[in-house]
Formats: structure tokens, C-alpha cells, sequence
């Protein structure tokens, strides 16, 4: 099987993640689409390892998911301690850092 | 001139500079615990000076006439790479001169000025100002280089306004010094640009090695030196088109009227010139509007000097007519220098004392100095009025007094430099000496003879001994000053080693032009013997034709000065603020405004919702790759 198929899927999995961060105003939602375009990241790194005969790609992958564990951590307590303060979830009633 | 080292006496020369100096800052410093003896102090300082001075001149006199330029190095005084100026001092004789005279007049007026001032809470003041004075004159004398010379000058502007405006609380009086002050620096400019342009041609400012350079600089390099160095000379010495402080200069304080304004101060611009023979024996031309500047002076002072009825502004406008002939003298070149030097130094004499003199008179008369509220007072103050009237006698040229001598010869030698320019000089000269004897004729007819014009509740009284023996002093050297001077070319001989002589140095008492002067002056003596003395004097000045109207104005130097320089200036200045409100101001606060409007547009862009900083970084990603793309083709 041809691994430019791992490469579409990783690009249907990128713009699904983007396409929600975009237009979902729910924050854990808007955070899982983020997960989404970091593991369809990875998945890219991995092909293209695949691809080149290498091991730099899967390498990369590893650090990608340290960082997203790391990220996770923060932006999820983010997001709790905003919901206690604000009662809400939602993106868009966060607004008050602004001109 | 080659110079001599000092040695023996002469290494003392910088103690002539510098008693003074100490002595006005002791009293200066010192305050108030000085006022009971600080007089004392101000008088034993100049008299010191003068002291020395004596030994020097004799001991100079004893030396053989080519070994008379001794140079006095103290320090070196700003030693930056090609530039030197040095604190040296000069002796020669043309500065020793000028130091017998500044010290010798100088000591006269302090004694004087010890009373005069007996009732003012300032004395104390006024003599430290008038010691500054006379360091500063000194040195500007004394000084071997121009740097030093341009230093003295500055002090003696600053000694000047500080003595003019004295009397600070009279709003009269700060406007003069002010006024005084500004026009000087007009002249100041000239001779500062002459040392620049000194220092860019020769690389060097004291005397002999521009004296050396000159030689072989270009014409117009030295005409342009020549004509700033005059410009200069024209600030300090009120000549035209420099003149119009001097009238005012007289709300200052007689002493100081005196000793700055008639005897010493004014006279520095005449000792610019002849000390820069050298500077106008390669520029014709510059020595030719020497001569013009001193003509024209000469008579616009006198014919201001026919109008005044203010003692001392009559007394400044004639000061100011005669150093236009000593200016006239300087700018016909080796056939007047020692001439010109000779009527600065008689000057000296009788101007000082006819100052005291009317020093005296308004001490007598409350302060009064409108000469027709005077009359009548040479019974009440026979001392003032025999000083003054030998000084009078001196200064219109009675045969055998002083100024006869150094007149006459002035005017004789303006006639003899020749062609259609000597005739105008000599005539223009031979004119003002019989206006001279006009006015002052004027002047003593107004104050000693006729009515007695006084206002209510004066009492005319002899002024104390401190006031009265510089006055007598002053009125022998008035009469016996001329004999020594210029008989048998005493002084020409003697000021050879630093100015050119003429070449002819007989004195000629009875020529023509000898006749006519004695005849001019006759008659002017008359006119004013007609107009003041056989008439009554009126208490207020009848209107008179436009002549005098103009000449009571100072011939509409102020007029002219307000309305050519001051009003203009004025707009430009006005021209210029609105310029830089509105137009460099405008610039800027409107680049200013663009840029704060500008940048609050923009800020609405941080509207705060971050799915719409999400849009932006996806749009701006897209961009860069399909720009990445494009480029990669």
C-alpha cells in the first residue's frame, strides 16, 4: 500500500482540527481540535519517515507528544479555572483582553 | 619691532594687571564688612598701578630706543596644538603710554569718586566695579597678542554696562548699560571675525608675527581685516554708525563718565588702530574709512553737542566729536598717529576734568543736570569753575593750552595728506573746531555766567577737597600737557619704536591753517557768547529749526536705528516664531497625530476574540506557503 494514503488522512485530520479550532467556540472542543492537528502532524512525520528510509521523523513525533502532553496539562487548567470565574466554556465570552 | 625678554623691573609688568584686579575682587568678595574701609582700598590699587607704571616708563625711557619692546610672558595661556595664545604683557611705548594715562587719570577720578560717592550704599561696589575697570583696561593695553587685547576689550564692555547701570533701580539707567552693551557687541563681532580670519591667514594673533605676515598677505585679505578691526574700534569708541550709546551711557555715574566714557574706555578703539599700523599700511583702502568714519564723527558729534541741554550729554557728544578727530588722525596714517595719540592723552586730561567739573556742579545742585536750571555759579563754586573753565579753554583750542597743540595739529595734518580727500578732512575738521568752541562756549556761558536759573530750594556749595584737588590736577595737565607733548615732536619721537612718525615733526604755531582755525573758533566763540550770554536763557527749550530738533534727538541716531534695525528685527523674529509654530511645529504635531490616528485604527484589530487571531494565523500561514510555493516554483 502506497504511503501517500497516510498523507491524505493526515491532511483530512488537519483540516478537520483546523476547521474546529476555527468555528467551535466550546474551549475543550476547540482544545481536542488542537490535539487533532498535532496528531495528524505526527502522523505526517511518521509517512515521510516511512518515505525517506529515516528515523528523524519518528524522533520528531516523540517530541511532538511530549510537548502535547506538557501543553495539555496547562491549557486544560487554563480552561477549569476560567469556567470557575466565568461560569462559561466559551471562547468568544473571553474577550476581555482587547484594545 | 623685535621683542625683549623682561628682566629686572620689568618682570613686574603683570603686577600693573593684576593689583587691581585682586583688590576688586577682595572688595567683591569681601561684602559688606568692607564698606568702612573699602574706598581706601579701590583708591591705593590704581594709585599702586600708577606708581609702577612710573618706575617702567622711566626705566623704559633709560633704555636704547631699539630695546624698548619688553615682553612680560607669564603663562602660556590656551596651548592647543597650532593654537597659542599666551599671557603675555607688552611694554612699549605706545602701551606705556596708555598706562600712565588709565592709571595716572584713573587714580585722579578714584580719589574724586571717594567723595562724590560719600552718600551712596553702594561705594564700596562702585570702586571694586571701577578697579575691574581699570585691570581690564590694562590688560587690554598691555596685552602682546590680540586674544589678550579681545580679553581686556570683553572686560572693560563688562566693567562698562556694570558701571552704567549702577544705579540699577533707575529703569533709565538699566536700558543704557543694556543699550550700551548691545551695540558693543555689534563691534565686538568685528574684531572677534578679525582674529578668525588672523589666525586662518598667519596662524598666530600677537602683534609681531602679524605685523611680519602682513607684509606679504593679499591686498583684500587685509582691507577686510582692516575694515572689521574698524568695525570694532567704530563699537567701543561711538563712532558712527556705532555711536548712539554713548549718550545714554551718561545715566551712569560722573566718575565713571569720566574715566570710561571720555577719558580711557572710549579711546580703546583709537588704540586698536594704531596698534594695527601695520594691518593699514597694507590696506589704503581700510585707512581711508578709518579717516571717513573719524570725519563723519566728528561733526555729527559736534553738531549733537550744539543741541544738548543736558550737561553730560553735551559733554559725551563732544567727547564723541573728538575721538572722531583722533580717529581722523589714526586714518591718515604716519602723518597722524602720534598726533591722534597725542589728543587722546590732552583728551584724557581736560575731557576727565571738564566731567569732574560737572560732576561737581550737579553735586552742588542736587543732582540737577539740565543746564538750563543752572547760571550764575561761578561765585558759588570758584574752584569747579576754574578747573572747568581751563579745561574749556583747552578743549577749543586756546593758543598755548593743550588742545591747541593737538588739534591743530590733527587738522593740519589732514590738510597736508592732500588732493580733494585731505581739503574735505581738513575742512570738515577746521568746521567742527569752530563748532566746538560753540558749544562749548555754551556749555560754561549756561552754567557759570548769566541768571541764576535754579530750581526751588538749591544751595549751591564748593565741592570737599577729595573732589576739587583731582579737578585742579586735571586742569595742569589741561594746560601744560600740549607743551610736552608735541614741542619738538616729543611724543612722535618717543611712540616711533611702535607707530610710524611723520616725517615732519616741527611744530608750526603760525601757518594759515593755524590763522583759520584760531579765526573759526573765535567765532564760534562769539556766536555762542551772542546767543547765551547777551540773551536771557529761556527755562524750556524754544522748538528751534529742524536741525536742532534732530540734534536734540542725537540727529536721529536712535530713529534711524529703531526703524532700519530694531523693527525689522522685530518682524523677522515675529516671521520666524510664526514659522516655527506653524510650520515646524506643524510638521511635527501633525506626523504625530497621523501616526497615534493611524495606529488606534489599527489597534481595533485586537478585538480579543481568539478564534479571530486563529483566522489570522491560518490566513497568514496560507500566505507564506503559497508565497514559499511560488517562489520554488
Amino acid at each position: 500500500m502506497s504511503p501517500t494514503y497516510y498523507l491524505y488522512l493526515s491532511a483530512i485530520l488537519f483540516t478537520i482540527g483546523s476547521l474546529g479550532v476555527l468555528l467551535r467556540r466550546n474551549a475543550i472542543v476547540v482544545f481536542m481540535c488542537v490535539e487533532l492537528m498535532l496528531n495528524a502532524a505526527n502522523l505526517a512525520l511518521v509517512t515521510f519517515s516511512r518515505i525517506n528510509g529515516d528515523l528523524n521523523g519518528q524522533i520528531i513525533a516523540f517530541f511532538v507528544m511530549v510537548v502535547a502532553a506538557a501543553e495539555v496539562v496547562v491549557g486544560l487548567a487554563i480552561i477549569i479555572s476560567v469556567y470557575r470565574t466565568r461560569r462559561s466554556a466559551s471562547v468568544d465570552d473571553a474577550s476581555l483582553l482587547k484594545y | 619691532m623685535t621683542l625683549t625678554a623682561s628682566s629686572g623691573v620689568f618682570s613686574a609688568t603683570w603686577l600693573l594687571v593684576a593689583i587691581p584686579l585682586f583688590s576688586a575682587a577682595i572688595l567683591l568678595i569681601s561684602g559688606r564688612r568692607a564698606d568702612k574701609w573699602g574706598h581706601y582700598l579701590g583708591v591705593a590699587a590704581p594709585l599702586a598701578s600708577f606708581v609702577l607704571g612710573v618706575v617702567l616708563f622711566f626705566s623704559l625711557i633709560g633704555k636704547h630706543a631699539d630695546g624698548r619692546h619688553i615682553d612680560n610672558h607669564l603663562f602660556s595661556w590656551v596651548p592647543v596644538a597650532g593654537f597659542r595664545a599666551n599671557a603675555n604683557f607688552l611694554i612699549d611705548p605706545l602701551s606705556i603710554c596708555f598706562v600712565l594715562l588709565i592709571t595716572g587719570v584713573g587714580s585722579l577720578i578714584h580719589v574724586y569718586s571717594v567723595g562724590y560717592m560719600a552718600h551712596d550704599p553702594g561705594r564700596r561696589r562702585f570702586f571694586a566695579y571701577l578697579n575691574l575697570f581699570v585691570a581690564s583696561m590694562l590688560l587690554l593695553v598691555l596685552g602682546d597678542n590680540f586674544v589678550a587685547l579681545y580679553f581686556g576689550w570683553e572686560g572693560v564692555g563688562v566693567a562698562s554696562y556694570l558701571l552704567i547701570g549702577f544705579w540699577s533701580h533707575k529703569p533709565s539707567a538699566a536700558t543704557a548699560a543694556k543699550k550700551a552693551f548691545v551695540v558693543n557687541r555689534v563691534g565686538d563681532f568685528g574684531l572677534s571675525i578679525a582674529i578668525m580670519v588672523m589666525f586662518a591667514t598667519f596662524g598666530s594673533f600677537s602683534f609681531v608675527d602679524v605685523a611680519a605676515g602682513s607684509k606679504t598677505a593679499s591686498t583684500a585679505t587685509m582691507t577686510s581685516l582692516g575694515l572689521l578691526l574698524l568695525l570694532g574700534a567704530c563699537g567701543k569708541s561711538a563712532q558712527i554708525p556705532l555711536q548712539s550709546w554713548l549718550g545714554d551711557a551718561m545715566e551712569g555715574p560722573t566718575p565713571v563718565s569720566a574715566l570710561i566714557h571720555a577719558a580711557t574706555m572710549v579711546t580703546a578703539g583709537v588704540y586698536l588702530i594704531a596698534r594695527s599700523n601695520f594691518i593699514f599700511d597694507v590696506a589704503p583702502n581700510a585707512r581711508l574709512a578709518v579717516a571717513i568714519v573719524g570725519t563723519a564723527t566728528l561733526v555729527f558729534g559736534a553738531i549733537v553737542g550744539c543741541a544738548k541741554d543736558d550737561i553730560k550729554k553735551a559733554l559725551a557728544a563732544s567727547t564723541m566729536s573728538q575721538i572722531g578727530y583722533m580717529m581722523l588722525a589714526v586714518g591718515l596714517g604716519p602723518a597722524g598717529y602720534a598726533f591722534g595719540i597725542a589728543h587722546l592723552l590732552t583728551h584724557g586730561f581736560f575731557k576727565a576734568g571738564l566731567f569732574l567739573g560737572a560732576g561737581s556742579v550737579m553735586h552742588g545742585m542736587n543732582d540737577e543736570v539740565d543746564m538750563r536750571k543752572y547760571g550764575g555759579l561761578r561765585k558759588f563754586m570758584p574752584a569747579t569753575f576754574i578747573t572747568f573753565g581751563l579745561g574749556y579753554l583747552a578743549i577749543i583750542g586756546f593758543p598755548g593750552l593743550a588742545g591747541w597743540f593737538t588739534k591743530d595739529a590733527i587738522i593740519e595734518a589732514a590738510f597736508h595728506k592732500g588732493g580733494t580727500s585731505g581739503a574735505i578732512f581738513g575742512g570738515c575738521a577746521l568746521a567742527a573746531a569752530g563748532l566746538t568752541a560753540f558749544y562749548m562756549t555754551r556749555v560754561m556761558v549756561m552754567t557759570f555766567f548769566g541768571d541764576k536759573r535754579w530750581a526751588e530750594g538749591t544751595h549751591p556749595h564748593e565741592s570737599p577737597r577729595t573732589m576739587t584737588v583731582p579737578m585742579w590736577i586735571l586742569a595742569i595737565g589741561s594746560v601744560g600737557g600740549g607743551y610736552v607733548l608735541i614741542l619738538s615732536g616729543r611724543l612722535a619721537k618717543f611712540l616711533a619704536a611702535a607707530v610710524p612718525k611723520p616725517d615732519d615733526l616741527a611744530f608750526k604755531p603760525i601757518g594759515v591753517i593755524g590763522l583759520a582755525t584760531a579765526g573759526v573758533v573765535l567765532l564760534g566763540v562769539a556766536g555762542a557768547w551772542f546767543m547765551y550770554a547777551r540773551r536771557p536763557v529761556p527755562a524750556i527749550a524754544p522748538v528751534g529749526s529742524p536741525l536742532t530738533v534732530a540734534a536734540r534727538r542725537d540727529l536721529l541716531g536712535d530713529a534711524f536705528n529703531e526703524s532700519v534695525f530694531m523693527r525689522p528685527g522685530q518682524y523677522l523674529t515675529r516671521l520666524l516664531v510664526f514659522f516655527d509654530n506653524r510650520g515646524v511645529d506643524g510638521f511635527v504635531n501633525g506626523f504625530a497625530a497621523f501616526v497615534g490616528g493611524t495606529s488606534s485604527r489599527f489597534r481595533r484589530f485586537q478585538s480579543g476574540f481568539v478564534r479571530s487571531y486563529a483566522l489570522s494565523m491560518f490566513g497568514g500561514v496560507v500566505v507564506i506557503l503559497a508565497a514559499l510555493l511560488l517562489v520554488k516554483g
